[in-house]
């Protein structure tokens, strides 16, 4: 209970937010190595998954895919990466990458496969082309899973940014990699405590964002 | 004018839908298509705006070969009524029937306008075309779905079952609608339903499909009446087991008339 409370007067201590190493500009870090994760990701899976899921097909394929993104271990990933990359911040990004890709790839397809078949075949018996489909009955109906994959990558990308620390000056991991080192946990926690809030947080926003993209009953 | 001229479909499962199937849709008259569940009549609606392609065979509408015709352009020039409404989840009611009228090339104000006046038309307050699908009742949404066929001004028009999701009373009063429509409109009209009185109450003339996609017969409700092809034809319509036949009885001089199971349901005036 001790190491918690130094940790809660440690993130109270307004110096220890002011700064380039402060919490403040390692939460924006933090933040934006998460956001060019999953927007990476989401470049790469979203328009095959929808795409898949638009054609009804390459469902056992997407699935395969996925599956395997989501055996690789992240930390393996990134030691490799970082041993063919060098240090810096590319080999997390790819390693985080490989981690987010799973979750967007799934509900890109899932979320368009699965509007349903009475609803997107009369839009095409009463004269929708194929993209008009797509863009006016499939999108919408699907946007809710598919902001649930980007919630679900995103979470994750926030719970494994920490380890951009371990090869890059980067992000709340910082805290967690310097508690480990010098044996200051109270530090350690309080890098923990951050990331998890910052998770809680940006779940609530995906969360009423959700709520609002359901665009029916 | 929709024609079959020796159609055949056969599903990749073995599953044979249309035999040799051909009859005209004259120009301004309904035709039903009547048959047992799985004899092939949603197969052949949706050969007419190619969402299903015959394997052999020519279907023309307005003269036209419509194999020759693009199938979003074809879809686009046919007002379509599907069962159970068929509408758009995520869209309000005017912006469902709009849509169609956009599909046209209409203006956006254009469509909205026309939307508005179609919805009027089928007896709908200009109040729910804010409201989504999901906020009408099935009858209601029934309408919405013959608003959105009409509203492109298309000559022909298909529907599949328009009114099998409706409860009687409903049902009674939209293909009541729907016969003032058409007396109005004067569509071509191809119609699909397995309910014998629906033909009756609506087709001017009505091919019987058997199991397997073969026509029993092609002909008017009096036809039919006076001289189903076979067996087949005059069960389905229920002349064998006597469930259509009408009595005259007298009661105390007058005339009345009784249904298949004995019940009054009128009088006869001389
Ligand atoms: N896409 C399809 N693939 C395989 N069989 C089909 C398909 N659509 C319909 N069928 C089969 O073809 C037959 C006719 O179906 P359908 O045209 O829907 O009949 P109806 O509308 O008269 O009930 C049925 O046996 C049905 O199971
Ligand atoms: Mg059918």
């Amino acid at each position: 209970m001790d190491l918690l409370r130094e940790a809660l007067v440690w993130l109270a201590d307004g110096g220890n937010w002011a700064g380039p190493t402060g919490i403040t500009a390692r939460l924006g870090e933090h933040l934006m190595v998460t956001a060019i994760v999953v927007a990476l990701a989401c470049l790469l899976a979203m328009p095959i998954g929808v795409w898949a899921g638009h054609r009804g097909r390459g469902g056992d394929l997407i699935v395969g895919i996925a599956g395997a993104a989501r055996a690789l271990p992240t930390l393996g990933l990134l030691t490799l990466a970082a041993l063919a990359l060098g240090i810096g911040l590319v080999a997390p990004v790819v390693a985080l990458v490989v981690l987010a890709i799973p979750p967007v790839l799934n509900a890109a397809y899932s979320g368009i496969a699965t509007v349903q078949p009475s609803v997107t075949g009369a839009a095409r018996a009463v004269g929708m082309s194929s993209r008009q489909v797509l863009a006016q009955v499939q999108l919408p109906l699907a946007t809710p899973v598919l902001l649930g994959g980007v919630r679900s990558a995103t979470l994750q990308v926030i719970a494994t940014a920490t380890l951009a620390a371990y090869t890059s000056n980067t992000g709340l991991g910082r805290y967690i990699f310097a508690g480990l080192k010098a044996n200051d946990y109270p530090l350690l926690i309080a890098g923990s405590l951050l990331v998890v809030v910052v998770a809680l947080v940006v779940d609530a926003l995906f969360a009423v964002a959700q709520r609002f993209s359901v665009r029916h009953r | 004018m929709i024609t079959f001229e020796n159609v055949n479909k056969t599903y990749p499962n073995g599953t044979t839908a249309a035999l040799d199937v051909s009859f005209t849709v004259p120009a301004g008259s309904t035709v039903a298509l009547l048959g047992p569940s799985g004899a092939g009549k949603t197969t052949l609606l949706r050969m007419v705006n190619r969402l299903v392609d015959p394997d052999s065979g020519r279907i023309t509408v307005g003269d036209r070969d419509i194999s020759q015709i693009n199938p979003v352009t074809l879809r686009r020039s046919i007002g379509y009524v599907l069962q159970e409404g068929g509408l758009l989840p995520h869209k309000r009611v005017l912006d469902n029937v709009a849509l169609v009228a956009r599909l046209n090339g209409a203006s956006k104000a254009d469509a909205r306008e026309r939307a508005q006046r179609m919805l009027t038309l089928v007896g709908l307050d200009a109040e729910l075309g804010s409201r989504f699908p999901h906020q009408l009742s099935g009858g209601q949404q029934q309408r919405v779905g013959v608003a959105r066929a009409l509203v492109g001004e298309a000559d022909v028009m298909l529907m599949d079952e328009p009114f099998g999701a409706v409860d009687p009373m409903i049902r009674r009063e939209l293909q009541a609608q729907t016969r003032r429509l058409q007396s109005e409109l004067g569509k071509t009209v191809l119609l699909v339903t397995h309910d014998v009185d629906e033909a009756f109450s609506l087709a001017d003339q009505i091919v019987v499909l058997r199991t397997g996609g073969s026509v029993a017969q092609y002909a008017t409700p009096e036809e039919l009446l006076t001289n189903p092809a076979d067996d087949f034809v005059a069960d389905l319509l229920g002349l064998s087991d006597g469930a259509r036949d009408l009595h005259v009885v007298d009661r105390g001089g007058r005339a009345l008339v009784t249904d298949g199971s004995g019940r009054f349901i009128g009088r006869v005036r001389a």
